[in-house]
């Protein structure tokens, strides 16, 4: 039944959130207890830990219920989300209970990524919070496009209607500024059950419906259908002659004869067979995952996007979005990471932080990095061009995760909002004369002789004097210094790791150029991050990059200290300094490793001669 | 932007569930989607296969996410030499199957030492002939991605835990530091020695894997339906006497009772409960009326109440 009807109407997906203590994990523990969803055995182990807590009191506290993990119950908070699941006779229902403590917004994003809908808590004592409006804000960040405001705790107020209508019209206010489509407000007391499976009647003044009533009865409009859209996730090839592309359409239908275009590119075919396990049908429909075949051979791997012919999905490799932090090491503009959409894999970069966004008044701050938790509207880079549609036409293809390349960790998502256009009007002059014509000219293999290493390592000391060898031996050979450098290109650099960042990529790509003009270029840089050294690599071709470890211990550096920096550093008058307050990471695999201590420098330079000339020279 | 504040609001009154499997498609259309992420994005990918309901399950729809080829991922067995005899006789009917590859694992030291949970205990047992040994044959075929059939309304913890849950290299979890997942957009970059594990029925549950193996017609192992069999009771379980490892203290005495099993794991660790439910529209107009859920008849959970998680810290499934 792969192919039958995938609509999820009486599916509700949503999540509760809102501030610390205002009752999420109480609200929902209600909710699973009223719908009958607890069994003996769990009431049973409830009733046993509420009386663990609470010695005097035989209420059950349903907080305990979705607190799963020993640091939650230990410390009274919930980190994670808990998804659970409960139904009635009228809908199925999947509910993510979101932490409320601002350091685990990450997580809370992670629940809102997937939900329909989004139930707010307040306190009725306390009213809005500042994660009441970020939660809200998140919401809507993310697509979320209806929001239930309850305001909680009603029995702690008295079920006082002033209170809640002062809060009602606060929230709505607080809604339309933040572009909600629907909010509805109500008042309820979870620990006591009002207003959440049935009508309070403590509170005759409120004429609405019950919390569950809402959720049961409210209808979730499906994102626009849209035109067809299919990711390739996986090439199924048993044997020569099957060749199909299974991967789950994430927008609009598409029927057996239909034209489709596959982008990157715009290679048209026909779907020839709509396959699954179950038969082969005759249409696909959004949500469904299939395994598509085609008139006529065409290359297509994973990440490919297989697309209506008539309506073709946009492309570019630049855009405009906005990116929701969640690495503990803050966002740097010029970093690679790799960006995930749909099925595709791709580097990027953030070229630009065009602001950031405050979540309590919306306002745009000026920003120079993001940390964890900030929103932010930012220019993305991609190294090749993708298929996309805008976040809001559709979640597939518009929203995406950034990975660190290092850690390998999640460190953002993000929505696209729209391309750039700057890519397609700057072209690229195509040069007659190229890289191996100027090459030939000269004799020689063009290099990039990367030196990195601690400040007072010996990475100009070994240049300087591998330049002279070279430039005898009759190579046309060129030297950047790092420090030189910084009086001219990148006078206007400093030492933050930002800095650093622009810093590694200038000298790249200078470099970068020069070994385009057929040079050998020996660069001396610091060049602390892995991730800018790895940058500078994905420039030049497999063999031109020859990354150079000098390697020299902290003590021997300082030791030598031939510019006096250690000292300074030391006495605090220079801060970010290699080694001292800022980190450098070691090369993990680099072409030549060069010991320096105990060393002699000739036969350092050697050791460089023999490697970049080969022998027959 | 155009807000239409919902200040009043009207219900549309929402029909009884009408195309009440159409939530069954949609889990399936994910799973499927996970199998093919798994496939496309790791070197070594496995699929643990515990021989039951939920396995069947996740078997039935690895099949259907690579349908016509075979499964690129092979299947693999703990076995902890404590199986019900009618498990180990299902597990080989399946391997005899020829679209997939199917591996046992048993952890020889623990054979060797007589590892028993009649003697050692459901936690010794269950850590070094389980826990031990999935991380044995993990690290003994380099597998980079183990594919399970847990799901998030099983136990408290497992209600947090991602469906690609990283594990360090020595199969740790820490559910500090979980990735976050967004949509379906799933992180599968790992560093040489670290790993995942995948769980594609993470959103399904106990109710969703029976309507599904109804609506599918999927085997699935006979201890799942009421029979009279023997079986004794021990601190306050029945458990099957299913050979003659099983000795009797005193004061106990073996029944024929009619009895089904809702899991099923080591036998002297799973317990029975009295069931008259022949086929499977009996089991789930029973659970429909069931006011006791699923792990209670499972003797590794009664330990303390986070005991779960503690054993999944330590690499337990």
């Amino acid at each position: 039944m792969a192919g039958g009807d995938t609509s999820t109407h009486n599916l509700l997906r949503f999540i509760t959130c809102g501030s610390v203590d205002d009752g999420k994990s109480t609200l929902l523990g209600r909710l699973l207890y009223d719908s009958g969803m607890l069994s003996d055995d769990q009431v049973e182990i409830l009733r046993q830990d509420s009386r663990r807590r609470y010695p005097d009191s035989d209420t059950l506290d349903f907080s305990l219920l979705t607190d799963g993990l020993d640091a939650e119950r230990q410390q009274g908070i919930t980190i994670d989300v808990a998804y659970r699941y409960f139904h009635n006779a009228r809908r199925h229902f999947m509910v993510a209970d979101c932490p409320g403590h601002e350091q685990y917004t990450r997580n809370m994003a992670t629940g809102a990524s997937h939900a329909d809908l989004a139930v707010v808590l307040v306190d009725a004592r306390k009213g809005l919070l500042q994660q009441t409006r970020r939660h809200t804000y998140i919401c809507l960040l993310l697509g979320i496009r209806k929001i239930i405001l309850a305001v909680n705790k009603m029995d702690l107020v008295d079920y006082r209607s002033d209170v809640y209508e002062e809060i009602k019209n606060e929230y709505l206010a607080l809604a339309e500024q933040l572009g909600g489509d629907t909010a509805y407000v109500l008042p309820i007391a979870a620990l006591t059950g009002d207003n959440i499976s049935s009508r309070s009647q403590r509170m005759p003044w409120y004429k609405g419906p019950a919390l569950l009533e809402v959720l049961e009865s409210i209808s979730i409009e499906p994102q626009q259908p849209g035109n067809f859209r299919m990711p390739v996730q996986w090439v199924n090839r048993p044997d020569q002659h099957f060749r199909g592309y299974a991967g789950t359409v994430c927008g609009g239908h598409v029927k057996v004869g239909e034209a489709v275009v596959i982008q990157p590119g715009m290679h048209k075919a026909k779907v020839e067979r709509i396959v699954t396990a179950d038969g082969d049908i005759s249409e696909a429909r959004t949500g469904q995952a299939v395994t598509l075949t085609l008139d006529r051979e065409v290359d297509i791997s994973r990440g490919d996007l297989i697309v209506d012919a008539a309506h073709p999905a946009l492309e570019a490799d630049q855009f405009a979005g906005h990116v929701l932090w969640l690495g503990d090491e803050p966002l740097l503009p010029s970093r690679g990471y790799w960006l995930k959409i749909g099925a595709r894999t791709v580097s990027a970069r953030i070229t630009s932080i065009k602001h950031k966004i405050d979540v309590n008044t919306q306002a745009k701050l000026a920003a120079h990095r993001l940390e964890l938790n900030e929103v932010g509207s930012c220019n993305i880079d991609l190294d090749h061009p993708i298929a996309f549609e805008p976040y809001a036409v559709n979640h597939v293809l518009g929203g995406f995760i950034l990975i660190d390349r290092q850690s390998h960790a999640t460190v953002a998502c993000g929505m696209l909002d729209f391309a750039l256009r700057r890519a397609a009007n700057v072209h690229w002059q195509h040069l007659d004369v190229d890289k191996q014509a100027r090459a030939r000219g000269k004799g020689q293999p063009p290099r990039c002789v990367w030196l990195t290493g601690l400040s007072g390592a010996g990475k100009s000391t070994i240049a300087n004097q591998l330049e002279r060898r070279l430039c005898a031996l009759g190579y046309h050979t060129y030297l950047l210094d790092g420090d030189n450098l910084r009086h001219g290109l990148n006078r206007d650099l400093g030492f933050t790791p930002e800095a650093r960042v622009e810093n590694v990529r200038r000298v790249a790509e200078v470099a970068h150029l020069m070994v385009d003009a057929g040079l050998i270029v020996l660069v001396c840089v610091i060049s602390p991050f892995r991730n800018e050294r790895e940058f500078a690599r994905g420039l030049f071709a497999h063999d031109e990059f020859v990354e150079v470890f000098v390697d020299t211990s902290l003590e021997e550096c300082e030791r030598r200290d031939p510019k006096g920096l250690y000292r300074k550093a030391r006495e605090g008058q220079i801060s970010n300094f290699t080694g001292i307050d800022s980190p450098y990471e070691t090369p993990a695999a680099p072409e030549l490793h060069l010991h320096t201590e105990g060393a002699k420098l000739e036969a350092l330079v050697e050791q460089l001669v023999t490697y970049l000339i080969p022998a027959s020279r | 932007m155009a807000v239409a504040i919902w200040r009043n609001l009207k219900l549309p009154s929402m029909p009884l569930m009408s195309t009440k499997f159409a939530h069954l498609n949609a889990l399936e259309a994910e799973s499927i989607h996970i199998f093919r992420e798994v496939a496309a994005c790791f070197d070594r990918p496995v699929m643990l296969y515990s021989i039951g309901k939920d396995s069947s399950v996740l078997l039935h729809l690895l099949r259907k996410a690579f349908y016509p080829a075979r499964p690129p991922i092979p299947l693999l067995h703990v076995d902890t030499t404590w199986k019900f005899r009618e498990m180990i006789a299902f597990r080989d009917h399946v391997a005899a199957s020829n679209d997939v590859r199917l591996l046992v694992h048993i952890n020889e030291d623990g054979v060797r030492q007589g590892i028993s949970p009649l003697i050692h205990g459901a936690a010794v047992h269950t850590d070094i002939m389980k826990t031990a040994a999935l991380k044995q044959a993990l690290d003994k075929y380099g597998f980079d991605a183990a594919i399970g059939g847990a799901r998030r309304d099983e136990e408290k913890s497992r209600a947090k835990e991602r469906v690609f849950s990283f594990r360090n290299a020595q199969h740790h979890w820490d559910p500090k530091r979980q990735r976050p997942e967004f949509w379906s957009l799933y992180n599968t970059h790992i560093h040489k020695g670290e790993s995942v594990r995948v769980f594609p029925l993470s959103n399904w549950t106990e109710m969703d894997v029976w309507h599904y193996i109804r609506r599918e017609h999927i085997p699935v192992v006979p201890l799942y339906f009421a029979r009279e069999r023997p079986v004794v009771e021990r601190d306050g379980a029945l458990i099957m006497v299913d050979d003659e490892r099983f000795v009797l203290r005193e004061g106990e005495h073996i029944e024929k009772r009619m009895v089904r099993f809702r899991t099923l794991g080591c036998y002297p660790l799973t317990g029975a409960v009295i069931s008259t439910a022949e086929t499977l529209d009996a089991i789930i107009k029973e659970m429909t009326q069931s006011r006791t859920s699923e792990r209670q008849g499972r003797i590794i959970d009664h330990d303390p109440s986070a005991s779960m998680e503690r054993k999944k810290q330590e690499g337990y499934f």
